[in-house]
């Protein structure tokens, strides 16, 4: 979001900077609200009349696809039953446990990593050959080193949320201004004191944005774990749906997984604004 | 104005050199000085001629390659609260209001929150700024951002207050207003300042003394008593013998043209090895 040139924001004062803010996000005309909406509705239209008729594409085929109406129906369904609660359950905490600890070791670590040149050298080298794994290689072999499946789903969350929020952490500290920290310096601030007064909130924006990307890799990792592995979980669901041929509810499961990932991921951008209410001052 | 008791530099056969390998070069070469506790001395000289190397060394970010930086007899060794660094560009933290990066320096002391925010509303008064004390730095004018920056260095009441061509970045109006403006807080505190500038009509209107440099390596070539008396005015700098002064201050620093105008310098080194090295020393 831009707030004007920088040359009018070094003059006004705070209040009128804001206001000019706020109108520029919500200034848009309600035609184009309409235009998207409509959108929408013309992509649900399609998708009832393809599976109403069962098209068959040749590549591809709507046989076995349910209709919008099922779908709805199915989903109203599982609203009212108690086992949607249970399989929500089980994915939230995997994800938040897996993000969770991914998140505490990577801004750690990428803290240290960004500040102490040794430390860059003696960890970067094994992350950097671990990185190009995609979390989801790791299920096998996770299953096997973990004693409970649970702690091997937990594991393959924090894999591939680990990474984002490193890698970003890493950035985050590596582009703070040199002078920021030697004025902090002059100003009688300790070697410890730089990383939480300084280090830690000028690479805040850079870790949130890392936060956000992980959370979402978070939900991908775990959804493909739970498939695998999983007995509860609305990964699970999705998948025993299938094998059950429930095809109504395979994609009752997959609206959940996208309202969860998205629901999470906003979660933690709110979070970031709230916590730092200067950074959109900066911009 | 009372005479201080403290801020007494004295600097011996100063040698610096700066960056690494091949690009390893002299920025000081045998620089010696003594300022009186109180004293405002500035630092005339070409750009990239070692004056803010000088300033950085008495900071204590950068280490002198021989000779001594002495603060009222004792040894520099690393930044200290009691040398204040003020740099061209405001380094206030974009995270904190106003008020809280004035604070920082007694945060760092440890002073209870309510007893440093009264003390940083003091300093806020006597910059010309309580009423934004709320604001994010980045709501400020760039004239603004430097009274607070000030401030934020004069909260811990330095012994000295070393300043790096401080009001080079503003326009030429807000300039005269920030030199105005110093020169009553000086008269105030009564603290030594170090001043670094290219600026001939700057150094004439502020300084006790001026110490003029030449091209790079850096050395004191001439040392001018300035003794117009204070309080100065606008009116002094159209006065005969400030252009009397000023002319010889040219002759000084233009013995022939230059052929090309040396990279600027910083007080944490010249090159991107220099600076990297301060900020490892850092923790």
């Amino acid at each position: 979001m831009s707030l004007g040139s920088p040359a009018s924001m070094a003059t006004s004062l705070p209040d009128e900077s804001r206001q000019a803010s706020l109108a520029n996000a919500v200034a848009i005309p309600w035609r184009r609200y309409l235009l998207r909406v409509a959108s929408v509705t013309l992509c649900l239209l399609l998708w009832q009349w393809a599976a109403q008729h069962r098209v068959n594409l040749g590549l591809v085929t709507f046989q076995n696809v349910p209709a919008p109406r099922e779908v709805l129906a199915a989903a109203w369904a599982l609203l009212q039953s108690p086992r949607l609660a249970s399989h929500l359950w089980a994915s939230v905490v995997r994800v938040f446990s897996g993000f969770a600890l991914a998140a505490l070791a990577g801004i750690v670590l990428g803290m240290l990593i960004g500040r102490l040149r040794w430390l860059a050298d003696v960890l970067l080298p094994p992350l950097e050959l671990l990185r190009p794994i995609p979390a989801v290689a790791w299920i096998p072999l996770a299953i096997l080193m973990f004693p409970s499946s649970e702690l091997s789903m937990i594991f393959i969350t924090f894999i591939g949320a680990l990474f984002p929020i490193l890698l970003n952490t890493i950035h985050g500290v590596e582009g703070i201004d040199a002078r920021l920290v030697a004025s902090a310096r002059s100003l009688g601030c300790g070697a410890r004191a730089i990383l939480t007064q300084v280090v830690l909130p000028a690479a805040a924006p850079s870790i949130v944005t890392g936060l956000s990307i992980g959370m979402g890799t978070a939900w991908f990792c775990l959804v493909t774990a739970e498939m695998i592995a999983g007995q509860f979980g609305i990964g699970y669901y999705t998948w025993a749906s299938y094998t059950i041929q429930n095809y109504a509810d395979i994609v009752v499961g997959m609206m959940f997984i996208g309202l969860l990932g998205m629901g999470s991921s906003a979660a933690i951008r709110k979070l970031g604004a709230w916590l730092m209410p200067w950074y959109l001052l900066q911009r | 104005m009372q005479t201080p008791s403290s801020g007494q530099v004295a600097i011996e056969h100063l040698w610096l050199q700066l960056g690494a390998g091949q690009r390893r070069f002299t920025a000081l070469q045998d620089v010696s000085l003594q300022i009186a506790p109180g004293e405002f001395v500035c630092v005339l000289g070409p750009s990239g001629c070692g004056k803010s190397t000088l300033l950085g060394a008495l900071a204590g970010h950068l280490r002198p390659s021989a000779g001594l930086v002495h603060v009222d007899g004792k040894p520099v060794h690393g930044p200290h609260p009691d040398r204040g660094l003020v740099f061209q560009h405001h380094t206030l933290f974009p995270w904190q209001k106003v008020i809280d990066n004035v604070a920082f320096g007694l945060k760092m002391k440890g002073v209870a929150r309510a007893e440093r925010l009264e003390k940083a509303s003091q300093l806020l008064r006597l910059v010309g700024l309580e009423e934004f004390a709320q604001s994010y730095p980045a709501q400020l004018s760039g004239g603004m951002q430097q009274r607070v920056e000030i401030a934020r260095v004069l909260i811990n009441a330095p012994r000295v207050m070393l300043m790096d061509e401080p009001f080079g970045a503003l326009d030429a109006q807000t300039r005269l207003k920030m030199q105005e403006l110093l020169l009553q807080v000086w008269s105030s505190i009564g603290t030594t300042i170090l001043f670094i500038t290219h600026d001939i009509d700057e150094a004439l209107f502020l300084a006790d003394r001026i110490l003029v440099m030449s091209p790079r390596p850096g050395r004191i070539i001439e040392e001018l008593a300035i003794d117009f008396p204070r309080p100065r005015g606008p009116d002094l700098v159209t006065s005969p013998r400030f252009t009397e002064l000023k002319r010889h201050c040219l002759a000084l620093l233009h013995p022939e043209a230059r052929i090309v105008p040396l990279e600027r310098l910083s007080p944490l080194g010249g090159q991107v090895a220099a600076s990297m090295d301060a900020i490892q020393f850092a923790i």
